[in-house]
């Protein structure tokens, strides 16, 4: 279905986007440089780059939101002639039947998905609502394209990827021709990335056209039929999928070789941390542990795979010291701990990459040195006469920004100026400096592009060879299989003894996730998840 | 007991439905400003703006309805102000609220000295005379309670139902609703979150001015200073009580206006052995009590106080 329909796109009357020579500067930055780029019915194409490489430049200026300083979007209209896009006019773009689905969802959350989607589409004074006509087109959208969701639910009830079908519904209840989706995927676990998928495949076979601007290899080449990869503001490179392979596209996108993250063998040294038998019950699955065991030794990465949801939260606010056990006992290098506050489990040593990196990893109105010295301003170092030192964090925060290669203004700009991965960057100097006994990293390269997240893996790894104990808790199995030295699964709340990571196959591992599968070969008979029990 | 017999009086429900009715008015206003994200405290000022515009175009030879016109659109003036400042400019919504009950409260009793310099006593108009509804107004209790108030408090009640149906069967409200929670919605639909924004809070501001207008044409016949009291105050905690929903506001109202009724006439009942500013304070006592209760689990309009800029995600 999907390749008979990538070859009749082919065709030039089957042309209906057409970027040519578009050029954006912003003063002496070239954000968009002389880029060409054709889409086709039922042709999804993917849009890969770095962050700041141009993608965004691109489709704002394909919506309206910017005007190109050259060249010229062209789209066919609905009679199939090519006309050109008024330039800077949003409201253009959109009865062009250009549909975007951003990475930050614009729905209104007290309202029904219904509503969201009715919204701005029939002429606003009038005395009544006119729901039934609407209806009846969305479930026939709904049966043709598999996008099923709850329409009568206000948006705060759906998850995440319910939201995002809601959003693609808006625009294909404008009679979207050519969806655009942001990352469409860093919000979304794997099976709904699987799903999503599946219904973009179904929609391009009926004629309509996607690009997914994305930096996750693997996905791109799962569902897109064409690539074209972006690099410092430039088309780099334009490929069939079918001709494309892993590590040319990565190339591509970085500009150089990546490293593969490898690990060494080394020897596990004592344990830094011991939780025996923790339980925590918040009531919400999702916030609670039953009964775990986990052992993380020195010089050792310990992954914890797991779908988002099923007790990760539990456990690493349990490991941050922000949480208590409602019983089972946590030892630190054979200590019991009895104290449960964070600045205990900092002077133990324990550093940590949070899950949510903008909202609790640093604070975006605070400049990246503040940002860098944020967890130490109790250390003399930091300290002169009992005010701060801003010479000495200046100084640490300048060295930060060259050792972890930070792209920043300075070390005054204020961090929220600071990309995605950069800010992952800034958090890696603040955390690695202080050379932790353990290192707990939560999803620590979710979002982030190919270049940074190798970044983050050699690190970690160098933590590692140092000595350091890692936890790292990802629902990226290529992530997992790379860097851990052990894998254990963690669902329902319920977490798998350790297994070592060579002796794991990858779909058995998908299995566990899912809570399908029991762990194999439990050494003493001392699993936590038993069949039946992961409801 | 006195206290039963008290409230089983028609003329006790008539009272509370008369002190209800500025609020009324005033609480539709606020939740309608709040819906689309924007909390106007000009509501006092804007009472006082009311009161004093409306009272004056009488007293000039407008007539009563003309008067009420006057007042609403003195209030959609200096809601267009505080919309001007809050919503495109972006500026703080307590501020410019404030400010703006200053603003109108000052002018109100400017133009009220400038035209009259000389009087002591303030003149009188012909306010609106109670209903007399052929039938209804004879029906036993609710005659005298409901069918006997003035025009005004028709009118109050007939735009509680209004409100409540432009909001949630209209696509304007439904366009109003969303932009008080995410206004990027509204953009991304092509609608206009200047102008919804702008536009909620004009009409939500002239029917704070008919709360004022309502107290010098309908309860009293005559503007004098400080005669709004902290109403409008009371309807901004009101509109919390209601979650921002008309039909609620419509009880809150009359729970406060109840309140208000049932204290005087304890007073001349059984107040011979407490002072009487004790009363005088039960009906904010038991409204901050309500509110309490019921506010802590408000659900307040996400973007409300949040200023939205275009272009902005």
């Amino acid at each position: 279905m999907s390749s008979a329909a990538h070859t009749s796109s082919e065709t030039s009357q089957d042309l209906l986007l057409s970027l040519a020579g578009v050029t954006k500067r912003f003063g002496p930055l070239v954000a968009n440089d002389a880029i060409d780029l054709t889409v086709h019915k039922g042709e999804i194409v993917a849009l890969l780059g770095e962050n700041g490489a141009g993608k965004t430049t691109l489709m704002n200026i394909l919506f309206g939101h910017y005007v190109a300083d050259e060249g010229t979007v062209t789209v066919a209209g609905r009679d199939g002639d090519l006309e050109q896009l008024e330039p800077g006019a949003p409201q253009a773009a959109l009865d062009a039947g250009i549909g975007m689905v951003h990475q930050h969802f614009t729905l209104a959350e007290n309202l029904t998905g219904l509503d969201n989607i009715v919204l701005g589409t029939e002429p606003i004074f009038r005395l009544r609502r006119d729901r039934s006509t609407a209806r009846a087109k969305l479930g026939e959208l709904m049966a043709g394209s598999g996008l099923n969701v709850d329409l009568d639910q206000p948006v705060h009830k759906l998850t995440v990827g319910e939201k995002q079908r809601v959003e693609i519904l808006k625009a294909l209840y404008r009679d979207a021709r050519l969806l655009v989706l942001d990352e469409p995927t860093a919000v979304l676990t794997p099976q709904e990335a699987d799903s999503l998928f599946a219904i973009l495949r179904k929609l391009a076979a009926t004629g309509l056209a996607v690009i997914i601007i994305a930096h996750k290899l693997a996905e791109v080449l799962a569902v897109s039929h064409r690539i074209a990869v972006l690099r410092g503001g430039a088309k780099v490179g334009e490929m069939k999928t079918s001709d494309a392979n892993h590590k040319s596209i990565a190339e591509l996108m970085v500009g150089r070789e990546v490293p593969a993250s490898r690990r060494t063998p080394r020897e596990a040294g004592k344990p830094v941390i011991t939780l025996a038998d923790v339980i925590i019950d918040r009531g919400d699955s999702r916030r609670s542990l039953h009964g775990v065991n986990v052992t993380a030794r020195e010089g050792e990465i310990l992954g914890i795979a797991g779908v988002s949801g099923n007790g990760q939260a539990a456990l690493a606010q349990l490991i941050a010291g922000l949480d208590k056990p409602d019983s089972g006992t946590v030892e630190i290098f054979g200590e019991t701990i009895t104290k449960f506050d964070a600045h205990t489990f900092a002077q133990n040593g324990i550093a940590r990459i949070p899950e949510d990196r903008h909202h609790d990893g640093m604070v975006g109105s605070m400049t990246v040195a503040e940002n860098i010295a944020i967890e130490d301003v109790r250390s003399p170092e930091y300290q002169k006469l009992g005010f701060l030192d801003f010479d000495a964090i200046r100084t640490r925060a300048e060295h930060a920004i060259a050792d972890y290669d930070v792209r920043c203004p300075g070390p005054d700009a204020p961090a929220r100026l600071l990309s995605g991965g950069n800010i992952q960057k800034l958090i890696l100097a603040r955390v690695l400096e202080k050379s932790p006994k353990l290192i707990l990293a939560n999803q620590p390269s979710r979002g982030l592009d190919v270049g940074a997240q190798s970044e983050v893996h050699r690190r970690l790894l160098e933590a590692r060879q140092g000595g350091a104990a890692v936890i790292l808790i990802s629902e990226d199995l290529d992530e997992l299989l790379t860097i851990s030295d052990q894998i254990a699964v963690i669902h329902a709340g319920h977490i798998t003894p350790a297994m070592p990571t060579d002796s794991i196959d990858r779909s058995e591992l998908g299995l566990m996730m899912a809570g399908q599968k029991a762990a194999p070969h439990a050494p003493d008979g001392t699993t936590t998840t038993k069949p039946g029990e992961t409801a | 007991m006195e206290i039963i017999d008290i409230l089983l009086a028609a003329s006790f429900w008539e009272a509370a439905i008369r002190i209800a009715t500025p609020l009324i008015f005033g609480v539709l206003g606020a939740l309608i400003c709040e819906r689309a994200g924007v909390l106007n405290l000009g509501i006092e000022g804007i009472f006082t703006a009311g009161a004093m515009a409306g009272w004056m175009a009488v007293w000039l030879g407008a007539g009563l309805w003309g008067g009420v016109l006057v007042a609403a659109l003195a209030g959609g003036f200096f809601g267009l102000i505080h919309a001007i400042l809050t919503v495109p400019l972006g500026l703080s919504q307590h501020v410019s609220g404030i400010g703006v009950t200053l603003l109108a409260t000052s002018l109100s009793y400017f133009t009220y000295r400038t035209a009259l310099p000389d009087v002591s006593s303030p003149p009188r108009i012909e306010p609106f005379r109670p209903l007399d509804i052929p039938f209804l107004s004879d029906l036993p209790f609710i005659g005298q309670a409901l069918f006997s108030q003035t025009a005004m408090t028709m009118l109050a009640l007939v735009l509680v139902f209004v409100t409540g149906w432009v909001l949630y069967r209209t696509p304007l409200g439904l366009a109003i609703r969303a932009v008080g929670d995410n206004p990027s919605s509204v953009e991304a639909q092509g609608l206009s979150v200047y102008g919804l924004r702008i536009g909620a809070v004009v009409v939500g501001s002239s029917l704070m001015a008919l709360g004022g207008a309502f107290l010098t044409m309908s309860a009293f016949d005559a503007f004098f200073f400080g005669m709004i009291n902290g109403r409008g105050w009371v309807c901004i905690a009101l509109t919390v009580f209601a979650s921002w929903r008309p039909g609620k506001a419509l009880i809150g109202a009359l729970l406060f206006g109840a309140f208000d009724a049932f204290q005087v006439r304890l007073q001349t009942e059984v107040g011979a052995f407490l002072p009487s500013q004790v009363f005088l304070m039960m009906p904010y006592i038991l409204s901050i009590i309500a509110l309490i209760v019921v506010a802590r689990k408000a659900d307040y309009p996400k973007a409300l106080l949040v200023p939205w800029f275009k272009g902005q995600r």
